[in-house]
């Protein structure tokens, strides 16, 4: 009934989608979560400067897009997707073809996640590293992100494993991995025993990926001992 | 002599929904040279505010402020960067960067300005030396004390060796030990770097411990400005007696007429005062509140007394204090 063949090559093909779209993804969420908290401006627009407005309209439109591609359902934009990943990787199916849409999903939700992240940060200490003279981006650099570090990992844990639920999804797309196990044996087949095979190595990962995440934000958070 | 910073009609508005906050107005301020400069106010009257705007982290509605003859709201956001390295600032919550230890916390300001990484941790060790925590260098400030954050904090600020020290209550979160020993800390620092230091507090004791000059601020203005000494013994805007006479008052228990404020200068309370009143008038003084202290070497203070009933008696004490030039005034509803 265990197929190793089977199954190894779905984890591994899961594990590819979900940890190389989470790479790119934050390649994309981490500066644009950063570029939401930096063109922040004051609601009070009486003393507004050109810079503001700018910072202001910057602000506005990404936060706007990131909203769109949060509210559009995972299933949808994998279809929606599907001519302009072809564009890009050549194919629209297989695991690395996934990894197009899987981006794009994920990058805005990470932004929002970095962006909370950092909004955690006191905003005393900012205040302190500006009365010596700490530049924006110095700010952003040695304050920002060091001090944000390990609610960022906590972030990435929770961004890692829903990243993982959303591989499963590009299994309908032939994207491959056990959600595509599950879909074809299980779904289609009728075969009960892989489907709950799938289901318990699915767990199994969630469960590593997350405690992986947890472990690292606390070995790397020096408030508490 | 010069003043090192000087602050001309200087006003503050914070403009909001719910309306404008006017903050500060028209502020005039001279602080000179190695000055242990104190601003007391009640909540809300400004003092964060005045601050902040000193080293241009609130940037002033009207009005200059010039830091050794620089005008700020002249320069560039590069050349007040540059600028705000000769002003340390230490805040009432510390203000630590939290993943950092302590060593690191002083390195913090010497990365900004580009020191050498291995230049910078000498330096911060000297500094962590001056303020007495050599043994916490690897110390994260999660397993500091208040106090010895403070300290961190305050090597932090003179890391980049400023000229000025800014300080917003800086003691406000400590305990009385530890608030004597931080502004011991201060005034040595004072003494030993020169370092003109400002501090900011709403308790007169800070004051009282370690400033020269004070300016009282209430309501968005500087209502009185003088030496230190002057203004406890005789304090003369509304919220300057407020400030050194209000708590206490409230600490006596009974009402009664006929009191009278004495004030000593520093001269005048090595005298017996009140025995050579009761001697030379023979008339019986009712001590309704007593408070002397010692303020740079001088003792000042006050003593409310309550005179006799009887008229000619009451004129009798008055007309000698004022024949001995011991000022006094009369105190209405002393409760
Ligand atoms: N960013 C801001 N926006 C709007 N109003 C503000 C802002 N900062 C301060 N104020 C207002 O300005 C006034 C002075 O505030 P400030 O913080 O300077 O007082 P403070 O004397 O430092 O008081 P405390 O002793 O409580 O710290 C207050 O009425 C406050 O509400
Ligand atoms: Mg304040």
């Amino acid at each position: 009934m265990f197929d190793f063949e089977l199954f190894g090559w779905g984890i591994l093909e899961s594990l590819y989608m979900t940890l190389g779209s989470t790479a790119i993804a934050y390649l994309i969420g981490l500066p644009l979560g950063i570029l939401l908290i930096v063109t922040e401006q004051p609601r009070d627009t009486a003393n507004y400067t050109t810079k503001n407005w700018i910072f202001r309209i910057i602000h506005v439109v990404l936060g706007f897009i990131t909203n769109v591609l949060r509210s559009i359902p995972f299933v949808i934009l994998l279809v929606f997707m599907i001519p302009i990943t072809r564009g890009i990787v050549g194919t629209a199916t297989g695991s690395t073809a996934a990894i197009v849409p899987l981006v794009v999903g994920a990058a805005p939700y990470i932004a929002r996640l970095v962006e909370s992240s950092i909004k955690e940060v006191d905003k005393g200490v900012i205040e302190a590293a500006r009365s010596m003279g700490a530049s924006t981006g110095q700010i952003i650099w040695k304050v920002l992100l060091p001090e944000a570090k390990p609610s960022l990992l906590i972030g990435s844990a929770i961004a890692v494993t829903t990243i993982f639920g959303y591989t499963a999804m590009a299994g309908f797309v032939g994207g491959g991995g056990l959600g595509d196990i599950g879909i074809r044996y299980g779904f289609h087949r009728y075969q009960t025993d892989i489907m709950i095979v799938t289901l318990i190595l699915s767990i199994i990962i969630v469960q590593i990926l997350q405690e992986v995440g947890m472990r690292l934000a606390k070995i790397n958070d020096k408030r508490i001992n | 002599m010069k003043p090192i910073i000087q602050i001309n009609n200087l006003g503050k508005t914070f403009v909001s929904k719910s309306g404008d906050v006017k903050a500060l107005d028209c502020i005039n301020l001279e602080i000179f040279p190695g000055e242990i400069f104190g601003i007391i106010g009640l909540s809300g009257a400004g003092k964060s505010t005045l601050v902040r705007c000193i080293n241009f982290l609130e940037r002033p509605t009207s009005g200059t402020v010039q830091i050794d003859g620089l005008d700020l709201g002249s320069l560039s956001s590069n050349e007040l960067n540059i600028a705000r390295r000769n002003m340390g600032m230490i805040f009432q919550q510390f203000n630590l960067l939290m993943q950092r230890t302590a060593l690191d916390n002083v390195c913090f300001p010497l990365e900004l300005s580009g020191v050498s990484k291995r230049k910078a941790r000498e330096r911060a060790k000297e500094l962590l030396e001056i303020v007495g925590l050599n043994d916490k260098l690897k110390a994260y400030p999660s397993q500091l004390s208040g106090g010895q954050k403070q300290r961190v904090a305050i090597a932090r600020a003179l890391a980049t060796k400023p000229n000025i020290l800014l300080c917003d209550e800086a003691t406000s979160a400590l305990d009385p030990t530890t608030t004597t020993a931080t502004l011991d800390l201060l005034k040595k620092l004072n003494q030993e770097m020169r370092l003109t230091i400002i501090i900011i507090t709403h308790e007169m004791s800070v004051v009282e411990k370690v400033c020269n000059r004070v300016a009282i601020i209430d309501d968005s203005n500087i209502c009185e400005m003088g030496s230190v000494n002057d203004i406890f013994a005789n304090p003369k805007s509304e919220a300057a007696k407020r400030l050194v006479f209000h708590k206490k008052e409230h600490d006596i228990p009974f009402t009664s007429k006929n009191c009278y404020r004495i004030i000593f200068d520093g001269r005048s309370s090595f005298e017996p005062v009140i025995a050579n009143v009761v001697l030379e008038c023979k008339a019986p003084i009712n001590i309704m509140y007593a408070d002397t202290r010692n303020i740079d070497g001088n003792a000042v203070g006050q003593m409310v007394i309550q005179l006799p009933d009887e008229e000619l008696a009451a004129k009798r004490i008055l007309h000698y204090l004022n024949n001995k030039k011991i000022p006094f005034e009369e105190v209405k509803n002393f409760v």
